[in-house]
């Protein structure tokens, strides 16, 4: 598997330290009550096929990304920067 | 059919033509008392012990693929009760205790090994957490000797002892831990539910879940809808996916796990050997091959197989520790899907649905807990409260922060255990 950074193209996964599902954009408000939070925290999609999940180009550019790709088949689909997916 | 060393005999010398199969292979049918999802190890043990113990025989196993084509037969078969924290502590004493009279109780060789586990540490803050381990075991009842570099030195001649970054200071040993036959478990729990009236029905997908008035009342399958009174969910991996056709989401991600095996060596590795800071654990078959693994890749992934990365990493940490399997022959690898929690701990529950139960989040150590498991879970299915053994396995200890298992004090959130 080799994950292409926006800014740095193509590279070895080992550049990369994994994050975890993109729900990590979705950072409720501090009030947002249990239930958000542990939905933040906790529960997971968890889907078998595509999915969205944040990367950190750990030995590049130092940018965190927001990778689009397939848990079944280990494709790498797409990238953006999380900076802009967020905006 | 009984199992025993004259019947072997017997066969031996008349051409082996008296085994039958091991468990019927019976046509659904539309209603069942309980359904189990799931026919690995955990799914199997539920429905064994819902049988032997609760009396109840009305009980299909609902399996997708072939029984034992799961993690059952895929992992590296350590079976321990190292644990250090209530709650596991006593769930994996117990789950031992099982193991120790299993193969009696299932007139069935599941190989069943206690080798030993010897769990190596590096530095004196490491031997401090080991002598605290070992004494969470021996108050549990279980058994722990923390050995020094002497001691380990005498058991594992073996190893680098003087590795620059990481020499050994010694090891937390737990002399009846060890390993066992891992298809051997699955068939002959399959076979123990089978012959007391269990239904395994293979090749029987779950597509939905039948849900009236917030009560189960049955599910859909690839051979067809089946009715029953309670459902159990255990089937690892694939947990959040099966809760989802209840509407369920799950505190659980799911990760790949990678193993591997050499050719068939003369026995030179007698324990199962951990190098935790290497991410590297060890152990010989019976039949020759070394069985060895690492970490998780740590990205969610549905692949079972895994990169190249990881396969490096442990081969790498293996070097490291002991030189002389470089000399080994590398013959397979593979990988299954680990269903992990934010705490790394497991579940097992009932769900806000009547007659739903969960049974997940084994993480990548669901193997040892087989017998216990599938024990308390089906206590838990017959009787509606928890063994006293497992109260500790909410579901919802992730929302309300308590009671969390944290055994390696990462965190609990996902991606850090
Ligand atoms: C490489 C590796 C090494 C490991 N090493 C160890 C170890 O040394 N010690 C240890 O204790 N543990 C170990 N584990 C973990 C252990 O294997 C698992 O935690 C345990 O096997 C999971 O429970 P199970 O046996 O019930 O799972 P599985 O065997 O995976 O059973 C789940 C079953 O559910 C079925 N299923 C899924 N979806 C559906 C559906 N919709 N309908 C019907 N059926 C469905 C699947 O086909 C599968 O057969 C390891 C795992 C791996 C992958
Ligand atoms: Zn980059």
């Amino acid at each position: 598997m080799r994950i292409t950074c926006p800014i740095c193209g193509e590279r070895d996964s080992r550049e990369f330290s994994y994050r975890g599902a993109d729900v990590a954009l979705h950072r409720p408000d501090p009030e947002a009550g249990e239930a958000a939070w542990d939905d933040y925290v906790h529960l997971r999609d968890n889907p078998a096929g595509e999915t969205r999940d944040m990367w950190y180009h750990e030995g590049g550019c130092g940018a965190w990304i927001v990778v689009t790709r397939n848990t079944v088949t280990h494709e790498v689909i797409g990238s953006e920067l999380a900076a802009e997916v967020a905006r | 059919m009984r199992f025993s060393g004259l019947r072997i005999l017997k066969e031996g010398l008349t051409g082996n033509k008296g085994w039958t199969p091991h468990w019927r292979d019976p046509e659904p049918k539309s209603e069942y008392d309980i359904l189990i999802i799931g026919g690995g190890g955990h799914g199997l043990a539920t429905a064994y012990y819902l049988a032997k113990e609760h009396g109840l025989s009305n009980i299909a196993v609902l399996e997708k693929g072939y029984i034992g084509g799961g993690n059952v037969g895929r992992n590296t078969t350590i079976v321990r009760a190292n644990y250090n924290m209530p709650g596991n502590s006593e769930f994996y004493s117990h789950s031992l205790k099982l193991w120790e009279g299993l193969e009696e109780d299932l007139n069935y060789n599941v190989m069943h090994s206690q080798r030993g586990i010897i769990n190596l540490f590096h530095s004196d803050g490491q031997r401090d957490y080991a002598v605290r381990r070992a004494n969470s075991m021996i108050n549990q009842g279980d058994d722990a000797i923390v050995l020094d570099r002497a001691g380990v030195k005498k058991m594992l001649p073996y190893l680098d002892y003087d590795n620059a970054r990481f020499p050994v200071y010694g090891g937390l040993y737990h002399p009846r831990g060890g390993t066992a036959r891992h298809d051997a478990v699955a068939w002959g729990f399959a076979r123990g539910a089978d012959s007391r009236g269990v239904d395994l029905l293979q090749n029987c997908e779950v597509t939905g879940i039948d849900i009236e008035g917030g009560k189960v009342i049955g599910v859909q399958t690839s051979r067809g809808p089946i009715k029953a009174k309670k459902v159990g969910i255990v089937v690892a991996g694939r947990s959040g996916q099966v809760a989802a056709r209840a509407g369920m989401r799950l505190p659980i991600e799911s990760h790949i796990l990678q193993a591997f095996v050499t050719e068939g060596l003369k026995p030179c590795i007698d324990h199962v050997v951990t190098f935790g800071m290497g991410h590297f654990y060890i152990s010989q078959s019976d039949k020759g091959g070394l069985v060895f693994g690492g970490d998780l890749d740590f990205y969610a992934s549905y692949a079972a197989r895994g990169n190249l990365p990881m396969a490096e990493h442990v081969m790498e940490a293996g070097m490291a520790l002991m030189p002389m399997i470089g000399k080994a022959r590398v013959l397979r690898s593979w990988g299954g899907i680990m269903d992990m929690s934010p705490d790394g701990s497991p579940i097992i529950d009932r769900t806000h649905i009547e007659g739903l139960y969960l049974n997940c989040g084994w993480c990548y150590g669901g193997f040892k807990a087989v017998p216990g498991s599938g024990n308390v879970f089906a206590h838990l299915m017959a009787t509606d409260r928890y063994h006293d053994n497992a109260t500790k396995f909410r579901l919802d200890r992730f929302r309300d922060g308590y009671g969390l298992m944290d055994e390696e004090g990462t965190g609990s959130q996902h991606n850090l255990h």
